[in-house]
């Protein structure tokens, strides 16, 4: 059992399996969201379901950066990347992202002068490299990126690098938190909390979810034990009727999150009033955009900006399946049109996306070994 | 989007401390620690890194535990490709 050998403390697992289904019980149904992305690709490739009870019932949250982009942003920025001293650069996986008139590798197919970089430090490295050129970083990503963006420009400012611009598209978890409970159609126990982010922000930003919504979260990591451990800590809440804020990831989540990430989000970003989320529709104060004191490095202020606006063809449901109303096979696209080969939405382009995780979980199930072999 | 992957410092920067020589899945690639700032980490420390920058410090175990993570999750050649990335070394 190669999986087992991989982890330590396999009993652990186990005994932490036998402990959700006797606190579970049978009677009450709990649904419990997990946030992140990371978190809903180890929920399927751990086979997290098939060792939960049946009345724990797990729903994907919006959490992954490239799914909730709108598709005009995409064509936004590749209109802007038609420039002839345009270097579009992006993070690997927004390469296949469809925008109206295709991905950007499409793009760069057809001629446009699109680079993969791993960091957006090396996206102002293509601008040192190129002076006659203009590089153009699309930043995405929740407070777990931002921060790396935010000093990226602070070092374009101090070094007086010209040529780089950035199109921020960085998001805010905590609203998009409060958009999934003011949604009439959800109805949830408890939250499984990011990982990641959490380690610029704190758990303190959690703490009304806890303290107004009367819903339990756990800040969890992302091992399996992690997950089982976390779930075990939102039972004993819901069973004791608390709804407290937890850290089951104290070894990496500091409860006051990370000073520096955050001065430097502040000294480069500022909220935006509103910015439209894939599925979730327009959020209030949700996203950040360059402000004013950077705005000979933001994007939308250097060159003009179309404003495409596009609506989702409307047999997808990523809307839908993206508030958790929907699971992926319930959309009338899944596995058919939409396929991670051919992708119709960003659910199913991203590894973070549910509807590519379950995809991937559908056809390895039978090859997979998961812990139900040894929980 | 949301991995991270561990690191081992092998050397500060004599010119810059906010960048360090690490030790990330094989390979040898400058990071930068400019978030790091309150708790700033030593050669031979371990770092969880996220798109080029160290996040946290964690111990040699929790690196390991980590690697083992993302080896089940298939991402260990997505986190190498990422490593091997940093800076520009794969230009595409």
């Amino acid at each position: 059992m190669k999986f087992v050998d991989e982890f330590r403390e396999p009993e652990l697992i186990s005994k932490t399996a036998e402990e959700i289904r006797r606190l579970a019980g049978r009677e009450r149904h709990y649904r419990m969201m997990e946030v992140c992305g990371g978190h809903t690709h180890a929920i399927y490739r751990f086979g997290l379901k098939d060792i939960l009870p049946e009345n724990i019932e797990l729903i994907h949250g919006p959490g992954c950066p490239v799914c909730v982009l709108p598709m005009g942003r995409i064509d936004d920025a590749l209109a802007i990347a038609q420039r002839p001293d345009i270097i579009f650069a992006a993070f690997g996986d927004m390469m296949r992202v469809p925008g109206t008139q295709g991905s950007p590798l499409e793009h760069k197919a057809r001629g446009l002068d699109v680079r993969i970089v791993y960091s957006p430090s090396d996206a102002l490295k293509l601008a040192r490299l190129n002076p006659g050129k203009h590089v153009m970083f699309f930043a995405i990503g929740f407070e777990t990126t931002a921060p790396s963006t935010a000093l990226t420009m602070m070092r374009a400012k101090t070094e007086g690098i010209r040529n780089f611009s950035v199109f921020c598209n960085h998001v805010n978890i905590i609203p998009a938190i409060r958009a999934i409970l003011d949604s009439p159609d959800m109805r949830l126990d408890a939250f499984i909390g990011p990982g990641h982010v959490s380690t610029v922000i704190g758990c303190r930003p959690y703490e009304w979810i806890a303290q107004n919504e009367h819903k339990p979260i756990v800040v969890s990591g992302f091992e399996p034990l992690d997950m089982l451990q976390s779930i075990v800590m939102l039972l004993r809440q819901l069973r004791e009727g608390k709804a407290r804020v937890e850290n089951q990831y104290k070894r990496v989540v500091p409860w006051e999150g990370n000073r520096a990430a955050l001065k430097a989000m502040a000294e480069v970003f500022q909220v935006r009033p509103y910015f439209e989320w894939r599925g979730l529709g327009f959020i209030s104060q949700s996203a950040l955009r360059v402000n004013e004191r950077y705005a000979d490095w933001d994007a939308e202020q250097l060159f003009e900006v179309p404003g495409i606006r596009v609506t989702d063809p409307k047999a997808a449901q990523c809307g839908e399946v993206l508030k958790g109303v929907l699971k992926p096979h319930q959309c009338k696209l899944f596995g058919r049109e939409c396929t991670p080969e051919h992708p119709v939405g960003a659910l199913m382009v991203s590894s973070e996306g549910s509807c590519a995780a379950y995809h991937n979980y559908e056809h390895r199930k039978t090859a997979m070994v998961s812990l139900a072999s040894i929980a | 989007m949301c991995l991270a992957i561990p690191g081992r410092i092998v050397e500060i920067s004599a010119e810059n401390p906010e960048s360090a020589l690490v030790d990330v899945v094989g390979v040898r690639r400058k990071i930068d620690l400019g978030l790091l700032q309150a708790d700033k980490p030593a050669p031979g420390d371990w770092v969880l890194i996220h798109v080029g920058f160290a996040m946290s410090k964690i111990s040699e175990q929790d690196a390991a535990d980590q690697m083992s993570t993302l080896r089940v999750l298939g991402e260990i050649e997505g986190a190498m490709q990422e490593a091997q990335g940093y800076g520009l070394e794969d230009l595409n």
